[in-house]
């Protein structure tokens, strides 16, 4: 196991450097640079402008550049923030737990509400039960994120008043007191439950089918008939065949999630990597804007490694060596 | 005469299709007693497996109706509700099916998988359990029963799932055991073990076996009564004798010529012309097999075609066996089936 763990680090060397070249070269891509915004203040001479691109080594061949970012990285240092003034790693160590946290709430409901659902309208297929959950799971499926978001922001957040329209805790509060952190949770239900309940639908879906799926699978048919009560050949053989691809899919699900929060944190303010992603490209803040793909991209290869640890846990079939 | 275990009577299993329901086992009578086996022959989709599921109410029954009577000693199991069902399925009566790759669940250790049968129908503590699931494994010829108890199916090749199946199906020594083609899957050599297996376990527990399976050989060699079941009607019925040695209905004796010998060299083998029909759209007015013996004038086969009995515990459906003769052959010209 550990073997094999170790070997899919070995392998992520290469695909992390080849996203970095593709990060490196889109960010160039991208018309303007952190200087931009300055050069258009009449105050700063276009000499100066050109002094400081060269002190900050903008005028270099890419090569030089890249060399320089990817050195960088590999020591642990992604440069340092434009518009912060500090290291790259600090902006994004102050919001990363506050995705981190999002994040996981999320992935909590969002799971909450797809399990029970999924095994009600599987179990009971063609009912009215769960003509309600696929026709949920269809309005899911058409229902784009930020829309829907906006729409709970709006009712629950501004007319009903119920939650904070942003942040991510209350600036009455101090920090370390048990008030603290339930001013955080209740910053991050609203967006947490806004996603989770467009992100349910798939796992919904999924889940169900499984257990129709299941349902009249050659095992299961051997199960009753040992004369084992339905709800029991439903708990101790369906179910356990029917939530494994949830659980192996639960690597990716996170990986989703960790994409997903760049809409839902611009949306709801909510200080985060996804937000601090939107606000840097707007200024030019490249040295960001690269840390955190590149830092996405090491999340999604991580998901992938979770995926597979999980499926080899959960199904005796799949052994790694 | 011991007396039967299971008497079916009328036993009428039909499948919805499109709104309307289909007999795939139509009318078909018969009763197995201790320490027999009763074979029941035909081709596939002749409504074999169908009849195996309607006696264990395993059918999804959403979409089928059974009708007629299941007698398990004296009760009619038709109508008896789903939990008492649950206390005989498994317990009095247990069955095999024919694809032991994927009748086990691939998430259980197959000890579980032996065990829960004996969680549900007795009080029997955790290493009593254990201990009876070891001698289970012992007594379907497992090797190291030990070792096996904690492996998963995959672990297992076809014939030890196979043996598995069988311990799982005997574990509550039930006194009826249906096994729906369980050779089908296994190779040559495998099949005959698993048979010997299933008869030296009845020696020692008289229960009564029905036997599906559409290999002649393996009724020839273990089946005490024949029962030939053509699109979901019995055609045919009698001792293990009688069918091998006077067959009567053309379906029958067709079966039994395309049986490959090697005691005569021929050259090709023996081909039943056309298919089972299916149930959607088949003819049940007339002799179901009519269309498969053209040459056979119509007048020749009953109008309504009824069982008749030829023999002592010898039945026939359909007048047309007295008129048929292969194609090839003259008629008149002796044939018995086994050529």
């Amino acid at each position: 196991m550990w073997k094999f763990i170790l070997r899919r680090f070995f392998v992520m060397i290469p695909q992390l450097f080849i996203l970095s070249l593709i990060v490196f070269a889109l960010a160039k891509q991208m018309p303007g640079d952190a200087l931009t915004g300055i050069s258009m203040d009449p105050r700063i001479s276009p000499e100066r402008i050109y002094e400081l691109r060269e002190k900050a080594g903008l005028n270099d061949p890419w090569y030089e550049q890249y060399g320089r970012w990817i050195s960088g990285i590999i020591h642990g240092d992604f440069g340092k923030s434009y518009t912060h003034k500090i290291p790259v790693t600090e902006v994004i160590a102050e919001r990363i737990w506050n995705t981190v946290f999002l994040a996981l709430i999320t992935l909590i409901l969002t799971y909450l509400f797809a399990i029970p659902m999924g095994i009600l309208s599987g179990r009971y297929n063609d009912t009215w039960i769960d003509k309600i959950v696929t026709g949920y799971n269809y309005l899911g499926f058409a229902t784009p994120l930020f829309i829907f978001a906006l729409i709970m922001l709006f009712v629950f957040g501004f007319s009903v008043g119920w939650f904070p329209t942003g942040g991510s805790v209350s600036s009455k509060v101090d920090a370390q007191t048990f008030e603290y952190y339930v001013s955080k949770l209740h910053h991050v239900i609203l967006p947490a439950l806004s996603t989770a309940l467009i992100a349910t639908v798939g796992t919904v879906q999924y889940l169900r089918n499984e257990i129709i799926d299941n349902k009249f699978k050659d095992y299961t048919r051997t199960a009753r008939s040992k004369g084992i009560p339905d709800n029991k050949i439903y708990t101790r053989h369906i179910l356990r065949n029917s939530l494994l691809p949830i659980a192996a899919f639960l690597g990716y699900e996170i990986t989703g999630l960790v994409g997903g929060t760049v809409i839902i944190e611009t949306i709801f303010s909510y200080p985060g990597v996804g937000q601090l992603f939107i606000s840097s490209i707007g200024l030019r803040d490249f040295s960001v804007v690269t840390a955190i793909v590149m830092m996405l991209g090491f999340a999604t290869l991580l998901g992938t490694l979770l995926s597979d640890i999980i499926l080899s846990l959960v199904d005796p079939r799949v052994r790694v060596e | 005469m011991e007396k039967p275990i299971l008497q079916i009577e009328n036993l009428t299993t039909s499948f919805k299709i499109k709104d309307k329901y289909y007999m795939a086992v139509d009318h078909v009578s018969f009763s197995v007693s201790e320490n027999e086996i009763v074979a029941v022959v035909g081709e596939s989709g002749c409504g074999k497996s169908a009849l195996a599921l309607s006696i264990m109410r395993l059918h999804n029954n959403q979409r089928t109706k059974i009708e007629g009577e299941i007698k398990y000693r004296e009760r009619n199991i038709v109508t008896i509700s789903e939990g008492q069902m649950n206390q005989i399925r498994g317990k009095e009566i247990g069955i095999i099916f024919q694809e032991p790759l994927t009748a086990l669940n691939p998430l259980m250790t197959v000890g579980d998988q032996i065990e829960e049968n004996l969680t549900f129908h007795t009080k029997l503590s955790k290493e009593k359990k254990r201990l009876r699931t070891i001698e289970l494994l012992t007594q379907v010829g497992i090797p190291s029963p030990t070792r096996t108890y904690d492996q998963f199916p995959h672990e297992l090749s076809g014939g030890m799932r196979q043996r598995v199946m069988i311990s799982i199906a005997i574990a509550c020594n039930p006194s009826l055991v249906i096994a729906d083609e369980p050779t089908t899957a296994l190779d040559v050599t495998i099949q005959a073990q698993i048979l010997e297996l299933l008869k030296s376990i009845q020696k020692e527990t008289k229960m009564g076996i029905i036997l599906i399976t559409h290999d002649l050989s393996v009724v020839a060699e273990v089946a005490d009564r024949v029962i030939v079941m053509y699109a979901g009607q019995v055609v045919e019925m009698g001792t293990v004798k009688q069918i091998f040695t006077k067959p009567l209905h053309p379906y029958t004796r067709s079966l039994l010529k395309s049986i490959p010998s090697q005691a005569t060299n021929k050259k090709r083998l023996h081909v039943i012309d056309g298919m089972v029909p299916s149930i959607v759209n088949m003819n049940r007015e007339s002799c179901r097999f009519s269309p498969r013996i053209p040459w056979i004038p119509c007048n020749a086969h009953e109008e309504s075609p009824e069982l008749h009995e030829v023999a002592p515990d010898h039945w026939v459906r359909c007048t047309c066996y007295k008129h048929f003769y292969f194609k090839g052959l003259q008629r008149g010209e002796i044939t018995n089936g086994i050529t």
